[in-house]
């Protein structure tokens, strides 16, 4: 026991010397909190529109005018003709035209029936899309303004969204960058701890020393350990002080799954530190095999029910998937561990394989 | 020019020495673009529905088919206790939970009037959003239906219809794939330069052997492009692999506008990343040093990219940090060369900043490089 804590110390001096390191490590959260909470959004906000009035009438008036205090566009004050169209579109200013055929009024009062043209830069589908619905939508709302008198057998919608009253992102954005942060952090540090021992020869001296192979693996991992709940903690703090989230459910429970996963991330670095031979290949894997999959997986970016059946199984062995689960039970739905007794166990049963592997690896380097 | 060409030579000769180190910078982008792609698709589709109905009348069933029959929607159950609607939404089993009231037919025919009660799962608030959207306006047909249906009992239906008949350019099939590819591309050839050329300039330092090479008389600017040109290589290489290999064979996509040009602004913009790449370098002098910084710009880079997420629609701050990062640039460029067929008039803007940035990076970096050894 006193060998470990002898170890783990000089673990922390190591830790501790690099200050750079460090003041990113505690940096990194704050800074992705901040932006993920703040500067990202799905929604979509201020697409510029141009609109080709050929008709200049009241009618054609009132509807761009809608569109003009619409949250959603933003009317580009040039009128242009259909051919500047298309260089608007190819210089990237311009997300949707909106088209008046000529007579446009004319058409609606004495044949009831007009058309409008929508052409939408669909380099971007999502976008695209929304911004055709968004107009849709608009178009409707006028028509029925035209429409005298309250419809008949009218059906109202009661519509009430439930865990995030106020559609916000960061409701779904800070369980997301909880999972990120963590398992990249711990990965990306333990992954590099045993191959620099390696590579600087240091490794020889350790196991030539009458320590317990394990004993130098669990003091690796300590000082990553509180580290990360130290980060955690300043996530947690952040997120309530400054984005206005709720924290529903129990802090001692979210803590104590959120260590579990800051476990399984130990011990993928360390496995990776384990069977990579330079630090140049154990950071190629932590940062460039990682970092996109992570995000895309976890769930948060893209829903992953809509993955093909074989995205969705990898999906299942990146551990943040189940811990953004979690986090949501618990922190925005304020459940129980009933509710996440499965993910738990996912996340205690890849902790387990992970380990095992690693020190299996570990001891063959040692004959 | 004799000096450098050798330096070129050991560069060269020192990545292929380590063929593990090679297949990965060159398989982990190619894998990568090959598969993301698949997993990144944001359209709401199969919006799980749990509807609980207290009427059972013809009219709430109905109602049930024509929201089945939408194709958007998945019923997962079809009960009339909204506790058990509730759990499904605890448990994430549904997305949304439609309740219909008792006497929702007969209120309707003698007072013209019901309402209806849906509860979303909005902790995704986008897709909370959307689905509720597709919902409303199921609902809205089916009330029309209605309507039309006592209409003919009656008086004439008089209505008026503005059809908004919308053209989708540039992407007429509304593949969100043509999209994400070019921009993750992107996103890895970024990694590979700048990360790589930052590790490989700190390994020496690390090592040491970056002082022998500081007591010979090698200009300094001859070790830095002996740095630099290899890496730049690398890049333009997993660019082509990515383009032609994964993008063409796989995803179909041919490039409208011209190669040329998609290739002129990748050599500007591979300088500048170098450039950063270098300049971290420069602030390290450990490996995992090296990393943590990289690390954290890369993450900055990704999100503020307009990879994910539209740069429009940030915050004014936050756009702000937006034209200050390369890669937004980039990801532009190949979107609108690729997808659009932009010429050289359209992207003007764009060359003369990536420039800036080239630039602005390089001559920091040197700077930096010669306060430090």
């Amino acid at each position: 026991m006193r060998q470990l804590f002898t170890f783990i110390k000089k673990e922390f001096k190591h830790v501790f010397r690099d200050q750079k390191t460090l003041l990113l490590l505690f940096g990194l959260p704050i800074v992705q909190i901040i932006l993920f909470g703040f500067a990202l959004t799905n929604e979509i906000k201020d697409a510029s529109l141009v609109v080709v009035d050929y008709s200049k009438d009241e009618a054609t008036q009132k509807i761009i005018e809608k569109f003009r205090t619409n949250s959603s566009f933003k009317l580009e004050e040039s009128i242009l003709g259909t051919k500047e169209i298309e260089e608007a579109f190819k210089e990237g200013k311009v997300k949707m035209a909106l088209i008046f055929p000529a007579d446009f009024e004319n058409d609606l009062i004495h044949e009831n029936r007009a058309s409008i043209q929508l052409i939408a830069d669909a380099t971007d589908p999502n976008t695209a899309t929304t911004l055709v619905n968004h107009a849709n939508t608009i178009i409707r709302d006028f028509r029925q303004e035209l429409a005298t008198g309250r419809p008949d057998h009218s059906i109202a919608i009661d519509t009430r969204n439930i865990y995030n009253p106020e559609l916000k992102g960061t409701t779904n954005f800070v369980p997301g960058v909880m999972a990120l942060v963590l398992l990249l952090i711990c990965v990306l540090m333990t992954s590099v701890s045993i191959v620099k021992e390696k590579e600087s020869g240091t490794m020889e001296i350790l196991l030539v020393s009458p320590f317990n192979p394990f004993m130098v693996i669990i003091a690796k991992a300590v000082p990553y350990l509180l580290l990360s709940i130290v980060n955690l903690s300043v996530i947690l703090f952040l997120s309530v002080y400054l984005l206005d989230m709720p924290i529903n459910g129990s802090i001692a429970l979210l803590f104590a799954v959120s260590i579990l996963l800051i476990m399984t991330a130990l011990s993928l670095g360390l496995l990776i530190s384990n069977s990579t031979d330079s630090q140049q290949a154990a950071m190629l894997i932590s940062l460039m095999g990682m970092l996109l999959p992570t995000m895309m997986f976890t769930g948060f970016l893209f829903p992953l029910e809509n993955m093909p059946w074989p995205l969705q199984l990898v999906a299942n062995v990146v551990p943040s998937k189940w811990y953004y689960i979690i986090v949501k039970d618990v922190m925005i739905k304020g459940l129980g561990f009933s509710a996440i007794w499965k993910e738990t166990l996912i996340l205690t049963g890849m902790t387990a394989f992970l380990l095992f592997v690693s020190i299996k690896k570990f001891k063959i380097r040692l004959s | 020019m004799r000096v450098l060409s050798f330096l070129l030579q050991k560069e060269f000769k020192q990545i292929f020495r380590n063929p593990t180190l090679l297949r990965m910078i060159l398989a982990i982008p190619v894998i990568q673009l090959a598969i993301l792609p698949l997993a990144a698709d944001f359209e709401i589709k199969n919006i799980n529905v749990v509807v609980v109905d207290h009427d059972h009348s013809t009219y709430s069933r109905d109602l049930v088919n024509k929201i089945t029959a939408s194709g958007y929607f998945v019923l997962v159950d079809y009960n009339n206790s909204m506790d058990k609607g509730f759990g499904y939404l605890e448990s994430d089993v549904a997305d949304v939970v439609l309740e219909i009231p008792p006497g929702f037919e007969r209120n309707l025919v003698r007072e013209n009037h019901e309402q209806l009660f849906l509860a979303i799962n909005a902790i995704n608030g986008t897709k909370a959003n959307v689905g509720g959207g597709y919902l409303a306006s199921v609902i809205s047909s089916f009330n029309e239906e209605i309507r039309l249906e006592w209409f003919q009992k009656g008086m004439p239906a008089k209505s008026t219809v503005i059809e908004a008949q919308a053209i989708n350019w540039f992407n007429p099939l509304l593949n969100y794939q043509f999209f994400m590819v070019p921009g993750i591309l992107v996103v890895l050839v970024t990694m590979v330069g700048a990360y790589m050329c930052a590790l490989n300039i700190v390994k020496e330092k690390e090592v040491g052997t970056i002082e022998q090479i500081n007591v010979t008389p090698i200009r300094k600017h001859h070790f830095i492009l002996g740095k630099l040109i290899p890496f730049w290589v690398i890049g333009i290489f997993v660019f082509t692999l990515g383009l032609f290999l994964v993008a063409r064979l796989i995803y179909g996509i041919v490039p409208v506008g011209s190669l040329a040009l998609l290739y002129g602004y990748l050599a500007l913009y591979l300088v500048a990343v170098l450039g950063i790449g270098l300049l971290v370098s420069t602030y390290s002098q450990t490996q995992q040093q090296a990393m943590s910084l990289a690390f954290f710009l890369m993450m900055i880079f990704l999100l503020m990219s307009g990879l994910f997420t539209s740069v429009e629609s940030m915050p004014p701050w936050a756009r702000v940090i937006a034209q200050f990062n390369p890669v937004t640039y980039f990801i532009e460029v190949v979107r609108m060369i690729i997808m659009k067929g932009s010429g050289f008039q359209h992207v003007t803007r764009h060359f003369l900043i990536m420039a800036g940035f080239a630039a602005v990076f390089n001559t920091w970096a040197i700077i930096n490089y010669r306060k430090h050894t």
